[in-house]
């Protein structure tokens, strides 16, 4: 029968799509372990991870920076793409990212205003107020957007609008950083360019907490998301509680895009790129599938990007933004060349 | 399941689009909506679907208030096709069936064996399968129409709602969808209430016509009772043009004026005729017809002068004087009819008088 044998056919597609996902990120991580300033060989970091090495450098370089900065650009990543999805899926728009829509640069504005007080006040900002802090200013921007969603039908416009936000975020963040003590601005400087450098375990803690919960949350949303593909109204007469989906659709992908730049700054295009590649890849846009896929193409993308940032201009390192641009902007613009053709 | 309003009174935000409709759709019947555009047909559609709260009134599912009604149940209850076109992204057409089964998977919204199968027949059902694992971008609007039809049945729903099903199908398929909606209702017991704009297919297909016009119900009865030439013209406020009732279709206006052609007609050979005078902007008499002929209303649409006889007549002196009268006026005479009778005797003595006269031209 037709119809089994086409879906024999899907299966197999999505495995090996899955498989490759998963296999690129395994190499990526350990690609991610080996490389730096002094390399290690595969064989030194089994070592180290089953814990009968004997090198203390090698044992400190990566269980205090190179693991959790892998595991920041594993989690960030991932939960950057699925938010991007979700705010497509949300604004009936491939476009639509935390990035494009000024969600980040919303998040990056309060996470600084956040640090600038806490120094000034004299205590440390830790892990949970700074998501906290991005939660907010994610969920302000959000706001912003859905206010002007409401009087702007064009979703075109709509991002052109998310881009305003985002300048006029960064112009404000910059002009608090400029202000803000001397001695952290370097810090802070940093940070706002987008880094998944000096991530530490308690850090990798939080994310993964907030991150894992809000994907799991994320996944059981696939469901009513794939019921929104044909519109708000075919939604509703499938039993989909319209108002009650679109709020849990935009806490959680604010909740992951305010994870990402709390820890790693603000990050780009990695929202839009990476969702429209597993796309392709998977030939399908099925919730269902593409979350878990985005999940992983995202981690794998953070990953070979951060390599590169560390690795191309070693000892420089780049921000996280500047590589991710690189490889994330030409897919979008491709993307946009695509549907003009279809349509 | 019984479908039923009570003084409803639909519309967007605080602007009533239609007051004060109570009407009751029963098991296996089809209620057709018709009025103008704007009328409001899709607004009533739409309250029907639980998708516009009622402004006043209310719908009941059985003794049920729509309101009430879990989101899930009322799914799986209520199936709904809109004019809003859609745009999935990366969708097959299967895809698009399958998410009628929306309400009746599970968490994750996998779909059983059995649920394929109900899509499957669904597609069927509207001779779509060969378009299953299509692209839904990449096939024509009519196939659209037809693959979001299957997606409201693969609903199973015992109510279907249908707003212009019709469109954008060609005649052959607007037919077979219509026959389908039929047998829907006749075989499977649904209730359907959709709107249409073709009248024609309106009085064929519907059980009762609901008429709206000015914001209210104007007319609820069989599709006998609603297709009266008067009332159609009434309901569409037509200024230009007529509507004939028992053929169920319209003609344009006819051209006013001193007739320069006479049409000589009779068993529907005059029809084509007047039509083709009409759309080149030349006043006709026809003559003589029979009150019964087929040709009579099109010619008394169309013709700037008719001259009629009592039905099951024979041309009577009088009917012939003036037609001759009106035929040595004009400066062509057409004459359509191939064979003559005892009723058309005086038809046959025009056509002499013509061709004596050097006026008549070959059809």
């Amino acid at each position: 029968m037709d119809m089994l044998k086409c879906t024999h056919k899907r299966t197999v597609r999505y495995g090996a799509a899955f498989c490759l996902l998963t296999g690129l990120v395994i190499l990526l991580s350990f690609l991610n372990l080996c490389m730096g300033s002094s390399s290690l060989t595969l064989r030194e970091v089994f070592a180290v991870l089953t814990g009968s090495s004997t090198d203390e450098t090698a044992v400190r370089i990566l269980t205090m920076i190179r693991l959790p900065r892998m595991l920041a650009a594993l989690v960030l990543g991932g939960a950057l793409s699925v938010a991007g999805f979700q705010l497509q899926c949300f604004f009936g728009n491939p476009i639509a990212g935390p990035f494009v829509l000024g969600i980040s640069s919303g998040a990056k504005l309060t996470v600084a205003l956040a640090l600038v007080c806490a120094l000034q006040g004299g205590f440390l900002l830790r892990a949970g107020g700074l998501v906290a802090a991005s939660f907010v200013g994610s969920l302000l921007s959000m706001g912003f957007i859905l206010l002007l969603s409401g009087k702007l039908r064009n979703t075109s416009l709509l991002i052109v609008c998310g881009i305003m936000i985002g300048y006029i975020c960064s112009a404000v963040t910059d002009l608090v950083v400029t202000f803000a003590d001397d001695t952290n601005i370097v810090d802070l400087h940093n940070w706002s360019m987008g880094s998944f450098s000096g991530t530490d375990w308690g850090d990798v803690q939080a994310m993964s907490l907030t991150a894992g919960a809000a994907l799991v949350l994320s996944f059981f949303l696939a469901k009513p998301m794939d019921a929104y593909r044909l519109g708000e109204a075919y939604a509703r007469n499938m039993g989909v509680n319209i108002r009650r989906f679109r709020v849990e659709l935009i806490l959680l992908s604010s909740v992951l895009s305010a994870c990402v730049t709390a820890f790693a700054g603000p990050v780009s295009f990695v929202g839009v790129a990476v969702p429209h590649l597993v796309k392709g890849l998977l030939g399908t846009a099925k919730p269902l599938i593409v979350l878990p896929a985005c999940f992983l193409g995202g981690a794998a993308f953070c990953l070979l990007c951060d390599l590169l940032a560390r690795m191309l201009f070693a000892p420089v390192e780049l921000s996280i933004s500047t590589v991710t641009a690189v490889f994330g902007a030409p897919v979008v613009i491709g993307m946009m060349l695509q549907r003009r053709k279809h349509g | 399941m019984i479908l039923r309003t009570e003084n409803l009174t639909a519309g967007y935000g605080k602007t009533a689009v239609v007051n004060g409709l109570s009407v009751t759709v029963q098991p296996g019947e089809i209620l057709t909506l018709i009025g103008a555009n704007g009328a409001g047909k899709s607004t009533v559609l739409k309250t029907l679907a639980a998708m516009l709260k009622p402004l006043a009134g209310a719908v009941y599912l059985d003794r049920k208030a729509l309101s009430s009604i879990p989101e899930t149940e009322l799914a799986q209850q209520v199936a709904l096709l809109l004019t809003d076109r859609i745009d999935p992204e990366r969708m097959t057409c299967a895809e698009v069936v399958a998410s009628g089964r929306y309400p009746y998977t599970g968490r994750l919204g996998i779909l059983s064996e059995e649920d394929w199968r109900i899509v499957y027949h669904a597609m069927d059902a509207v001779r779509i399968r060969e378009l299953a694992d299509r692209s839904f971008h990449a096939i024509s609007d009519g196939q659209r129409q037809r693959v979001m039809l299957a997606r409201a049945v693969s609903q199973q729903p015992e109510i279907l709602l249908l707003d212009e099903p019709t469109s954008y199908l060609d005649i052959r398929h607007k037919l077979e969808l219509l026959t389908y909606i039929r047998q829907l209702a006749g075989a499977e017991g649904l209730a359907v209430v959709m709107s249409l704009h073709e009248l024609d297919l309106a009085e064929r297909v519907s059980d009762r016509i609901l008429c709206i016009k000015d914001g209210k119900p104007d007319r609820l009865g069989t599709p006998e009772e609603i297709f009266t030439d008067g009332y159609i013209r009434a309901l569409y406020g037509l200024e230009k043009g007529t509507f004939h009732a028992l053929f169920g279709a319209p003609e344009l206006p006819a051209v006013r004026g001193v007739p320069e052609v006479f049409v000589i007609g009779g068993g529907g050979a005059g029809i084509p005729v007047y039509r083709q005078l009409q759309r080149q902007g030349v006043p006709f008499a026809a003559g003589v017809l029979q009150e019964n002929d087929l040709d009579y209303p099109v010619a008394a649409a169309l013709a700037a002068e008719l001259i009629a006889e009592k039905p099951f007549e024979p041309v009577s002196p009088e009917a012939f004087d003036r037609a001759l009268r009106v035929l040595r006026e004009c400066r062509a005479v057409i004459c359509c009819c191939k064979t003559f009778g005892a009723m058309n005797e005086g038809n046959r003595r025009l056509k002499q008088e013509a061709e004596k006269a050097g006026l008549l031209h070959d059809h």
